[in-house]
C-alpha cells in the first residue's frame, strides 16, 4: 500500500499528517515506511528524528566530450532541446546544469565522441525511526532535477508494507514523480481562498492521473465553508479535519509529534488509515 | 528599476499575503506572480485581464499511428519511460507505440531515431499567461497547465514581460511573488533580482527551509532579507532564526505576530493593509520602509 500525502498549497499540514499517520500506524504494529519526497525542502526528519544509517549520492548522467574525437559537426547541439550542449565554430560547449539526461547527444554523435559521466544532484539518506523505515532526499543547492532524486527515494518502497509518501507542494513535475503509482493520494488543504484555489488544481492533477483521492482539512475552523462546499459539490470525501489548536501549532513549531502531545489524535489517524484502506479496496473491485 | 522577489522556502508562511500588502504600498510597481504552480496572488488583487497568451515551454512527441511499424526503437531510446506499446492498431501491426504526454520531457530523441518517421514534434501548450490591471497597477501572471513541465521557463517569461511593461510604463519597481522550494521555478524567479525577501515562520521546519533557501540566494549572490511571520508562535525559535541570520550577514526586517487578519483579509479579497489599519498593518508598513531603504 502506497499513500501519498500531497497538497496544492504549501504549509497546509502535509508533513504533520504524513508523519503522524506513519507513527500511529507503526505504533499499532504495522510495518511502516515513511518516504519524504519533498527533496527541495524535506522536513520529515525534524519530527521523526531518524537514525540515518545509509547515505548515497544521487547522480544523473551528463555528457562528456572527447574533443579530440569530435569533428565539430554540431549534430548534438541541433538535437538538444535544453541548451545543455551546443556547438560553436566547431567546438562543443557544455552546460551540465541544464541537461535532462535524455542521452540524445551520445546516441547521435557520429564519431562516438560523447560519453556519459555522472553529475551529483543530491543525496538520498535512509535509516530508522522507532522501528519504522525512514528515507528522504536532499537536493543540492542550485540543482534542478528534483524528479530524479525523488525516483531514488522511492526505491525504498516495499509493496507489502504501509508506505507513506510525503510529497512536495504544487502540481508540477516533482509532484507527479512522487505520486505516480500511489494507491491513494490524500490532499491536505486549509479552508481559505488560497487553500481552495490550490486544492482545485491538485484535484485536477490527481484526476488526470486517475488515482483515488480524498481531502484532509487542516486548521478547519480558521476560514470559510467554501472548501467543504466544493468537496460536497464535487463528491470528494473529506477524511479528516484538524482544528486550529494553538497547542498543535506550538508542538509543530518545536518539531514534535501531535500524537505525543495530544495522544487522542492517534485514534484519529488510525481511523484516517481505515477510511483510506476501504476506499482503495472499493476502487480495486 | 529595482526588482524585489518575495520567496519562502517553506510553504504557508504568509508569503503571498505579504507580497499582496506590498503591492498596495508600492504605487509605482509592476506586480508579477511567479508562483506559477499555485498562483494565489490574483485572488486578492482581482486582476482584470487585458491580454492573454498561450505559453509553450517546449515541444511534445506524439506517435502517428498510421506510420508506426512497432519496431520499438523509440521506447528503447526513451529515458523517461514515456513510450509504451499502447497505441491503436494500423494496417500493418496489431498495436502501435504511444507517448504518454505526462512523462514526455520533449527531448526529441524518439523523433530523431524513429526509422519510419512516425513521430511528430509540435509545440506543446503548457499554460497561459496574462497581462492585467489591478487597483495597484499592472500585473503579469500565469496559469501553468496541470502536470506540465517548464515552470522555470514560464517564470522567466513572466519576469521578462513584467520588466518590459515596467519600462514601457516608466515604473520604478518590479514586485515578484515567488514559489516555495529551492528548485527550478525558484531559481528562475530570483536570478538577477536586486533583492530577495524570505518569509519564514518560527518552527523548526521553517528554520530548516530558510537555511536551505538562503543558501540558494547566497549561491546566486543576491542580497537577502528575512521576515519572520507568526513570530510569537515560538519566540525562542524566532530568536534562534534571528541570531543565525545575523551570523550569516542576513538582516531580519520584520517580526510579524500571528494574526487572524491574514486569513480574514484573504476571505475579503483584500490586502492586509486594506483590511486593517491596526498593529499588523503598521508592522508591515515599517518592514516595507526598511525594504525600500535596503533596495536603495
Amino acid at each position: 500500500m502506497k499513500i501519498a500525502v500531497a497538497s496544492g498549497k504549501g504549509g497546509t499540514g502535509k508533513t504533520t499528517i504524513a508523519t503522524n499517520l506513519a507513527v500511529s500506524l507503526s505504533r499499532s504494529g504495522h510495518n511502516v515506511r515513511y518516504l519524504d519526497c519533498d527533496a527541495e525542502e524535506p522536513n520529515g526528519h525534524i519530527f521523526l528524528k531518524p537514525d540515518i544509517t545509509e547515505s548515497e549520492d544521487v547522480t544523473v548522467g551528463v555528457p562528456e566530450v572527447d574533443q579530440e574525437a569530435c569533428s565539430g559537426c554540431g549534430r548534438c547541439g541541433e538535437l538538444c532541446q535544453y541548451g545543455a550542449i551546443t556547438c560553436v565554430k566547431g567546438k562543443v560547449l557544455l552546460f551540465e546544469q541544464l541537461c535532462h539526461s535524455c542521452g540524445g547527444c551520445m546516441a547521435i554523435c557520429p564519431e562516438g565522441a560523447i560519453s556519459e559521466k555522472q553529475r551529483k544532484i543530491g543525496a538520498a539518506e535512509s535509516g530508522h525511526s522507532n522501528g519504522m523505515y525512514f528515507a528522504h532526499g536532499l537536493l543540492d543547492t542550485g540543482a534542478i532535477q528534483t524528479p530524479a532524486l525523488i525516483k531514488h527515494v522511492k526505491r525504498g518502497i516495499v509493496e507489502d508494507e504501509k508506505n507513506i509518501l510525503d510529497v512536495p507542494p504544487g502540481t508540477s513535475c516533482p509532484v507527479i514523480e512522487a505520486i505516480r503509482d500511489a494507491d491513494y493520494v490524500l490532499l491536505a488543504t486549509e479552508p481559505t481562498p488560497f487553500g481552495l484555489n490550490d486544492l482545485v488544481l491538485a484535484v485536477e492533477m490527481v484526476r488526470r492521473l486517475r488515482i483515488p483521492f480524498g481531502v484532509a482539512i487542516n486548521r478547519c475552523d480558521i476560514g470559510d465553508e467554501e472548501v467543504l462546499r466544493y468537496c460536497r459539490e464535487e463528491d470528494i470525501k473529506v477524511l479528516i479535519q484538524i482544528p486550529n489548536d494553538r497547542k498543535i501549532a506550538e508542538t509543530y513549531s518545536r518539531g514534535e509529534m501531535i500524537v505525543d502531545a495530544l495522544p487522542e489524535y492517534e485514534k484519529k489517524f488510525l481511523q484516517l488509515y481505515d477510511k483510506i484502506k476501504n476506499m482503495v479496496k472499493t476502487d480495486e473491485k | 528599476m529595482k526588482e524585489l522577489v518575495v520567496i519562502s522556502g517553506k510553504g504557508g508562511t504568509g508569503k503571498t499575503s505579504i507580497a499582496a500588502a506590498f503591492a498596495s504600498l508600492a504605487p509605482k510597481a509592476v506586480i508579477a506572480d511567479c508562483d506559477v504552480d499555485a498562483a494565489d496572488l490574483h485572488l486578492v488583487l482581482g486582476p482584470a485581464i487585458k491580454e492573454e497568451s498561450d505559453f509553450s515551454g517546449g515541444r511534445e512527441a506524439a506517435v502517428i499511428p498510421d506510420r508506426c511499424t512497432a519496431c520499438g526503437k523509440c521506447a528503447e531510446m526513451c529515458r523517461f519511460d514515456a513510450i509504451t506499446l499502447d497505441g491503436p492498431a494500423n494496417e500493418g501491426v496489431g498495436k502501435t507505440y504511444a507517448v504518454d504526454p505526462i512523462s514526455c520531457e520533449g527531448c526529441r530523441v524518439c523523433v530523431e531515431f524513429c526509422p519510419a518517421d512516425a513521430i511528430s514534434f509540435e509545440p506543446a501548450i503548457n499554460g497561459k499567461w496574462f497581462v492585467s490591471d489591478t487597483r495597484f497597477g499592472p500585473m503579469v501572471h500565469a496559469r501553468l497547465g496541470i502536470a506540465e513541465e517548464n515552470s522555470g521557463k514560464l517564470v522567466t517569461l513572466i519576469r521578462k514581460k513584467a520588466k518590459e511593461l515596467a519600462e514601457k510604463e516608466s515604473k520604478d519597481m518590479l514586485l515578484c511573488d515567488g514559489s516555495p522550494g529551492t528548485g527550478c521555478p525558484v531559481i528562475a524567479s530570483i536570478v538577477g533580482a536586486d533583492l530577495v525577501l524570505i518569509v519564514t515562520e518560527p518552527t523548526l521546519s521553517g528554520r530548516h527551509d530558510l537555511e536551505r533557501v538562503a543558501r540558494l540566494t547566497a549561491n546566486f549572490g543576491i542580497k537577502t532579507l528575512i521576515c519572520i511571520n507568526k513570530a510569537d508562535i515560538n519566540p525562542e525559535v524566532s530568536d534562534m532564526i534571528e541570531s543565525e541570520a545575523r551570523e550569516n550577514g542576513l538582516k531580519v526586517v520584520g517580526r510579524i505576530p500571528y494574526d487572524e487578519a491574514f486569513t480574514k483579509a484573504q476571505i475579503m479579497k483584500a490586502t492586509l493593509t486594506e483590511y486593517t489599519s491596526g498593529a499588523i498593518a503598521e508592522n508591515i508598513k515599517t518592514m516595507w520602509r526598511e525594504i525600500i531603504y535596503e533596495l536603495g
